[in-house]
């Protein structure tokens, strides 16, 4: 059907693997991007502690020494107090006598899950914002904007606690939570860029032809904008990751029992003087995997935003 | 400039307003019932409702809403539902150890952050450039409690150099402003190293390697001081990303500012307090980028106001 468009081939009409030149973006670079990123020592690690934790929260089942929730009879000294780490329970036991290792394994799912929704929701929220006060504008570009400096002006950490404390916090109540702070930033950096290339003469060559609106933000504005959302994405992961972990460890987060890295703290940071690691290890594991996920997200930037190559 | 400052102005206002209707909606529409937590659980039905009328929470939210924005403009941030206090009272009251805590904590986030950036700059590329990069993603990446909770175990529990938490004295107020510091650190090292790359690159700082100039003098004398301006603008910035963290700190260590009275206040749905703070907090952040804003032009004259 569309012979006169050279930049989509016909499917039956040539055969075998040719890649579309309307994809030739980011989609074809994938594998030099990540060869890049591999040959980088920083985003080498932080891949490495993603692929711990994700495997951790995946196989949490199998890898778990001990069931997370099981409250064991010598899972506390005869003082009734925690275990410090040890050969049984690697890393201790908690205030109730649960075995920490395992939580913590449980609780990579808890924050892995928040980590992509949320940070799905407020990235699909930022770009669909920014997308149409850019691309769009009119009146209700121009409001979405307005509204997204109001969000700008909002105390973002005072917000969410708000907002968790008024519902009842579950996991998913938390996630959407986080999304509706962490969007904002988003927005802001995709109506920018929106905005320059909706101005750009190969926009304006392809609406002479005729293309709709679909067409143009679907194969053109979006290619474009995929490797600002990839980097956002990643940073913004780190984000919600921390923002969980506030949230969980100030007791309006994820509830317990469900573990989160968070409200381990939260449940056992009155036993902080006498069992420290109940409120380092889950600490430092917190800090990893949000600078994990900034090693690799600086690493990304580099790699795929023209304008910072050859800075430092 | 004068034009600016006051659309600046007019807009700093519209956006207060707009934070104001949004906390206020968002805070009636609360499943949580203030007037059952002030009543109590024994309470009657009739003393819920002439709790409800006494409060004038009956009347429609548009009206509750007008109400409180009248108010407002009269400086009046309405009655605590629990303490029974203004809360502007309440509010003038923490506000100097916030801004005491906020005064001590960027200046170790200069302090620190500066002189690491300054550092890595020098050694550009070199293992120390590299190592100190590495720590200010480390301190970007590292949640607030658990800084605050490691500078409390070390120094006040194993060293036993600084209490435990609480106000009053100089050596209250050294863990939670070196928290803050560490924290905020990074983000001004990452600043100032590549201001200072920039400038290290600059035509001046040629002459005066070739004047004859020491290496000392150069960077002290000539590539610092043009170094920090760009940063100088940023603690506008900074005020806003502090008056938003807040909360964890003061709750942290007991620091009887308003991250604390709107934390307490967040626990016992007491909402005129949690507005109040949040208008406050929005208040300082809208001042932060505004001065941000305008210093900019006034530190590098090539950037025009629009």
């Amino acid at each position: 059907m569309s012979v006169a468009a050279p930049t989509s081939p016909e499917p039956g009409t040539q055969p075998g693997p040719q890649p579309d030149p309307q994809q030739a973006g980011p989609i074809s670079a994938a594998p030099s991007v990540l060869r890049r990123l591999l040959s980088r020592k920083l985003a080498l690690f932080g891949l490495f502690i993603i692929l711990i934790c994700v495997g951790g929260a995946v196989f949490a089942r199998w890898l778990a020494p001990f069931d997370p929730a099981e409250q064991f009879f010598d899972g506390l000294t005869i003082e009734g107090s925690p275990m410090p780490p040890g050969p049984v329970y690697w890393f201790g036991t908690d205030l109730l006598g649960r075995d920490l290792l395992s939580r913590l394994l449980y609780g990579a799912q808890t924050s892995l899950i928040i980590g992509i929704v949320a940070n799905g929701a407020a990235l699909l929220i930022g770009t669909l914002v920014g997308v149409t006060a850019g691309y769009f504008r009119g009146l209700i570009g121009a409001g979405l904007m307005r509204f997204t400096d109001l969000m700008m002006a909002f105390p973002a950490l005072l917000l969410a606690i708000c907002l968790a404390a008024i519902f009842q916090p579950s996991l998913w109540i938390v996630a959407m939570v986080i999304a509706c702070v962490n969007w904002v930033q988003t927005a802001r950096v995709v109506y920018t860029q929106t905005s320059s290339l909706a101005e750009r003469d190969f926009i304006a060559a392809e609406k002479t032809l005729g293309a709709g609106h679909g067409r143009i933000l679907f194969r053109h504005i979006l290619p474009h904008l995929m490797p600002t959302l990839i980097v956002w994405g990643t940073l913004g992961i780190s984000t919600t990751v921390l923002l969980e972990a506030t949230l969980s460890f100030l007791g309006v987060g994820v509830q317990p029992p469900t573990p989160s890295w968070g409200n381990i703290i939260f449940e056992n940071q009155t036993w902080f003087q006498a069992a420290p690691w109940l409120v380092f290890i889950p600490g430092a594991v917190i800090l990893l995997l949000a600078l994990a996920f900034n090693l690799v997200g600086d690493a990304l930037r580099d790699i795929l935003d023209p304008t910072q190559q050859g800075r430092d | 400039m004068a034009a600016y400052i006051l659309r600046r102005l007019v807009t700093a206002a519209l956006i207060l307003l707009g934070v104001s209707f949004i906390t206020f909606v968002l805070l009636y529409v609360l499943p949580a019932d203030p007037v059952r937590q002030i009543a109590g659980r024994s309470a009657t039905p009739e003393t819920v409702e002439s709790i409800r009328r006494q409060l004038g929470l009956d009347q429609p939210l548009v009206v509750q809403y007008g109400n409180y924005l009248w108010n407002l403009l009269q400086g009046d941030l309405g009655r605590s539902y629990l303490q029974k206090t203004e809360v502007a009272t309440l509010i003038t009251a923490r506000l100097p150890a916030t801004l005491l805590l906020m005064v001590a904590a960027i200046f170790c986030e200069l302090v620190i952050g500066l002189t690491l950036g300054v550092i890595a700059a020098l050694y550009r590329g070199r293992a120390l450039d590299n190592v100190l990069m590495l720590s200010s993603f480390v301190t970007v990446s590292a949640p607030q409690f658990v800084v605050a909770l490691l500078l409390l175990y070390v120094f006040s529990v194993q060293l036993g150099w600084f209490p435990i938490g609480g106000y009053g004295t100089f050596s209250h107020l050294v863990l939670p402003a070196v928290t803050l510091g560490i924290l905020g650190s990074g983000w001004y090292a990452r600043i100032m190293r590549s201001s200072m790359l920039d400038v290290l690159r600059a035509d001046f700082i040629r002459t005066a390697r070739a004047k004859g100039l020491g290496r000392g003098r150069i960077i002290l004398g000539h590539a610092i001081p043009n170094a920090i301006l760009p940063v100088i603008a940023m603690i506008g910035i900074d005020i806003g990303m502090f008056m938003s963290g807040i909360v964890v700190v003061e709750s942290v260590f007991g620091w009887p500012g308003i991250g604390q009275l709107a934390w307490q206040a967040i626990q016992r749905v007491d909402i005129p307090i949690i507005m109040g703070v949040t208008l406050i907090s929005a208040l300082a952040i809208v001042i932060g980028n505004l001065i941000a804003d305008l210093i900019s032009p006034l530190i590098d004259p090539r950037i025009k106001l629009h």
